[in-house]
């Protein structure tokens, strides 16, 4: 099926899709394209989306260049470049009407193979760099260099900045700078000489990505743990989560590691599974550490034993739950926002945990400095609930800055001249009111021993199988409940400016998609007030844009509608007024989807 | 669990180790577990080796998962931390922890059902690590609180207390440890209480993962006729291959020993704990052989004892690791902060 009709004539607005196989070095390749337009100061986001294969599989780079900031999937494919013969057909189905394909015409291409609507762009790749270049590891990564180098001339794409970029990526291997930038000139000439260049769909340097830099989701969570302090790591390899503790692990050796004794001033175990994993985070914590785990939705399944006994023992821990297509093993590879409740109620018996929605990586950063300081302060399990879109991807983000006058957050723990002081220590005592008992960490003072256990409790720690002593406990639980409300991240209101009963609710990953199509109803007269969540639980503001909209959209990836089922539970709200808006597929939301559906019922609902 | 608590007496006279604290001071809340239990005598072990050696209850964390076994941390040490965790997972919290804190004294107490059924995994993964744990399974064979079905280290054609033969294949700890890569292996009784001493204290001295299998009757499911973890059965059918017979303080000149008769411990304060060799052909720096040997005689149904296998030279977790000598949970966060200039001068390379 044809995407939606492209306006190619868009300078700084478009969206280039490349077909490859998984495993041929195209990524490099697709790195510096996306990294050329950055530089231009075009904003740009890139979405990899790849199957659960290491080598063979098809798979696809999208780059969606605006100059409007906008950063999520459209329906659109102005440019595809079609290096994948298996894909072929599909991808010229994708290409919007008026818009351009790019192939490898080395080979005569059947005449089935052609769109009228579509204009087709053969340039002999394979034909080109095997005259340059041997051995055939070195055509095959050439020929995705060479691609590059036709965009550049097709699209009017700096070569002088594509020259700096392989120089920058080649400085450790010179003589790797004069092949590339050879296979460059291959793919850029050809074009050049047989093509009418520049298309009307190209790149214009701008002024757009001053202050931003480009990053993952993963990697940016990673240097939140880092500067959050965190000197535990425990964990499970599990896509799409390795990433995060393999940065953490590269920032540690870099920024943790003593250059006189080579000492390390962090520890990062490699369980042997999920379980073990959460279990070395809760010992770490309740030992006195910041200790955090990375994992998935399965991973997540696998902790919740310990979680729960996180939750009932009041010990901090930091679960980063980088979620996939569910259920079961699922779609390792793509994306959703499925673990929500699973995540919000994780484990059995009454429990419930807060819950951090990073919306990109620029959050991914500052929340896990927040979740770290949060476990602390209330003394449970926090999650941190990213996707393997706003993880693996390449995001535009304006620069991360920190605070060095920043002190962890570390809670209500005794010190050993604290305890020296006092009478008594009782673990669950409710001293303050507020919820949250004083803690002690092992190894500061014998008054300060007390005895954990995920059995029945008292106040005091000993145990018991008493109603009301442990009625009295996990009462105070719902206290500590109600401080979280007003201490986990407010959710971000955005009003349009005009007298509207609409209301649009999203979080994570969904937040670009939300926006741009805020923008795109806007201009067609629909005006709708936007609220981010950020947590759960749901602090007043929550509950006053429930109240004072008729219609709220409910706008997520997965099939269940999690969130929807989430404001009904633990808001008042008149559940008639939610709707949800979904995207389940295991691609990232594109914005039309959004501005379609609402769109569609706001007709229906004029009719009735 | 405990919930009585325990008179604490104290008197004039009373011996005091060298911190000054009596041996009352190692000890926990009032057993609940049955009278005549195993468990509740490797529990005074534990008691007396701890104060024995002079450590501070409070640089003592105790771990367990649970089971009867598990429950008994709370029966010692009421000056140190104790975590009573999630069913077979004790190692992994004792890991997390030693991880945060190198310097703290881990003993976790499990048992046959917690560690070689439902924690097979993570006692083989902590043996592997060689964390720094002394780690006791209080073997019976049997569990407890849900009333006597077999464990995984029953013996084949052991008789439940219902008649009902076991028909699969038991788990040895020790050998599985050994096998498995493990620096300490050690096997006593908890009626043995002359042997188990010694081998709680070699075991918390030696730096990394000491599995000591004590196996400990249980008085209610299977310390009948026809049980091979009976007092029974055990008192008549286990064979020490060592004896702690001498114990060297620090500042003892070294005598010489006959080489290869002996198989020294150095404890925390240099002293040292001198296994001596009751069979002269054992050999417990030979991994092969240990093995070997504990096959042997377990066809001919005798259960070994005494300290079977040692490698004292095996890199500790953190050495492996290269984790800093200081706890980690004690560096400070000016320490641990890279500072906003790297955050800055990182980004530069992202763009």
């Amino acid at each position: 099926m044809p995407g939606a009709d492209s306006t190619p004539r868009h300078i700084n607005d478009f969206v280039i899709k490349i077909g490859t196989v998984n495993g041929t070095g195209s990524a490099s390749a697709n790195t510096l394209l996306m990294k050329a337009l950055f530089r231009m100061g075009i904003p740009v986001t890139g979405k990899n989306l790849f199957p659960s294969n290491i080598q063979g599989l098809p798979t696809w780079y999208e780059i969606r260049a605006s100059r409007e900031g906008f950063n999520a999937r459209t329906g659109r494919v102005d440019v595809m470049v079609a290096m994948n013969a298996q894909t072929y057909q599909q991808d010229l189905a994708e290409v919007s009407s008026r818009g351009y394909l790019l192939y490898d015409s080395s080979w005569p291409r059947d005449r089935q193979l052609a769109r009228e609507d579509v204009h087709l762009i053969g340039i002999p790749l394979a034909d080109m760099v095997n005259r340059h270049f041997t051995p055939a590891r070195v055509r095959i990564l050439m020929k995705n260099i060479a691609y590059v180098g036709a965009l550049c001339a097709l699209m009017d794409i700096d070569t002088d900045v594509v020259r700096e970029l392989i120089e920058e990526t080649f400085a450790a291997k010179k003589k790797l700078i004069e092949p590339n930038m050879q296979a460059i000139a291959l793919g850029h000439d050809y074009a050049k000489e047989h093509f009418d260049c520049p298309l009307p769909v190209r790149a214009e340097a701008m002024n757009g990505t001053d202050n931003h830099i480009l990053i993952d989701g993963n990697q940016a969570a990673a240097l939140g743990c880092l500067y959050a302090g965190a000197t535990v790591g425990a964990w499970y390899p599990i896509t799409p989560s390795t990433s995060l503790m393999d940065a953490f692990e590269s920032l540690c050796k870099r920024y943790r590691t003593d250059p006189d004794t080579g000492e390390k001033r962090y520890c990062v175990v490699q369980a042997e599974d999920e379980l073990a994993a959460a279990g070395m985070v809760v010992g770490a914590s309740w030992a006195g550490a910041r200790a955090f785990t990375p994992t998935s939705g399965p991973g997540i399944s696998l902790m919740s034993e310990f979680i729960g006994f996180a939750y009932y023992t009041e010990i901090p821990a930091v679960f980063f739950d980088v979620q996939r297509v569910g259920p079961s093993t699922g779609m390792p590879t793509r994306t959703q926002q499925c673990d929500l409740l699973s995540a919000a109620f994780c484990s059995h018996g009454d429990t419930r945990h807060p819950v951090l929605l990073p919306a990109d990586p620029r959050e991914c950063f500052e929340l896990s400095v927040t979740a770290f300081d949060l476990a602390d302060r209330l003394q449970t399990p926090v999650f941190v609930l990213s996707d393997l879109d706003i993880g693996m991807n390449d995001w535009m983000i304006p620069k991360l800055s920190w605070d060095d006058d920043y002190r962890p957050d570390r809670g209500k723990v005794l010190s050993a001249a604290e305890l020296e002081k006092l009478d008594a220590f009782h673990r669950f005592d409710d001293v303050d009111g507020d919820g949250i008992p004083y803690r002690t960490l092992p190894g500061s003072h014998r008054k300060g021993a007390y005895f954990v256990r995920g059995s029945g409790h008292n106040r005091l720690g000993g145990y018991t199988e008493n109603a009301d002593e442990y009625q009295e406990v996990v009462d105070r639980l719902l206290r500590k409940w109600e401080t979280a409300c007003g201490a986990v991240p407010t959710a971000v209101r955005t009003d349009s400016g005009h007298h509207t009963e609409i209301g649009i609710i999203a979080y994570g990953s969904s937040h670009g998609a939300v926006v741009e199509a805020l923008d795109r109803l806007a201009a067609s007269g629909i005006h709708a007030n936007y609220l981010r969540l950020r947590a759960f639980p749901f602090g007043d503001e929550v509950q006053a844009f429930l109240d004072e909209h008729a219609t709220v959209f409910v706008v997520e990836q997965n099939r269940d509608g999690q969130m929807h089922s989430l404001l009904k539970l633990e808001t008042r709200t008149d559940a008639d007024k939610l709707v949800s808006i979904l995207h389940y597929s295991g691609l990232p939301i594109p914005s039309d989807a959004v501005s379609e559906r609402i769109r569609k019922h706001i007709r229906k609902e004029a009719v009735a | 669990m405990s919930f009585i608590t325990k008179p604490k007496v104290q008197w004039s006279g009373q011996r005091r180790n060298p911190l000054g604290l009596t041996i009352r001071d190692y000890e926990g809340g009032m057993s609940t577990l049955c009278a005549g239990c195993g468990h509740d005598s490797v529990t005074a072990a534990l008691v007396q080796a701890f104060w024995e050696l002079a450590i501070k209850p409070e640089q003592v964390i105790k771990m367990s998962g649970i089971g009867c076994s598990s429950k008994t941390p709370a029966y010692f040490l009421n000056g140190a931390h104790g975590f009573n965790s999630v069913h077979g997972r004790m190692p992994s919290v004792a890991t997390g922890a030693l991880a945060a804190h190198r310097d703290l004294i881990a003993v976790g107490i499990s048992g046959d059902g917690d560690s070689l059924s439902i924690g097979m995994g993570q006692f083989a993964h902590a043996v592997r690590r060689n964390i720094n744990l002394l780690y006791i399974i209080e073997n019976n064979g049997v569990y407890g609180l849900t009333k006597g079905q077999f464990s995984a280290s029953a013996d084949p054609g052991s008789k439940s207390k219902a008649g009902i033969e076991n028909q699969q294949q038991a788990i040895d700890p020790v050998a599985a440890a050994i096998s498995l890569g493990g620096s300490f292996a050690a096997r006593s009784f908890s009626g043995d209480k002359e042997q188990l001493v010694p081998l709680i204290k070699a075991g918390l001295a030696h730096p990394g993962c000491a599995v000591l299998d004590v196996i400990s009757p249980c008085v209610t499911f299977n310390d009948h006729e026809g049980s091979t973890k009976s007092y029974a059965w055990t008192r008549e059918n286990h064979e020490s291959v060592t004896t702690a017979d001498l114990v060297e303080p620090a500042d003892a000149i070294e005598t010489s020993y006959r080489e290869g008769s002996e198989v020294p411990v150095r404890l925390h304060d240099d002293s040292v704990i001198r296994f001596r060799k009751l069979e002269a052909d054992y050999d417990p720096g030979d991994r092969a052989h240990a093995l070997e040997y504990l096959e042997r005689h377990r066809a001919e149904g005798k259960v070994v004892t005494g300290l079977l296998y040692l490698d004292s030279d095996q890199p500790e977790f953190h050495q492996l690791s290269g984790t800093a000598l200081e706890p980690l949970r004690d560096f400070d966060y000016e320490r641990l902060n890279p500072g906003a200039e790297a955050l800055e001068e990182l980004q530069n390379r992202m763009r």
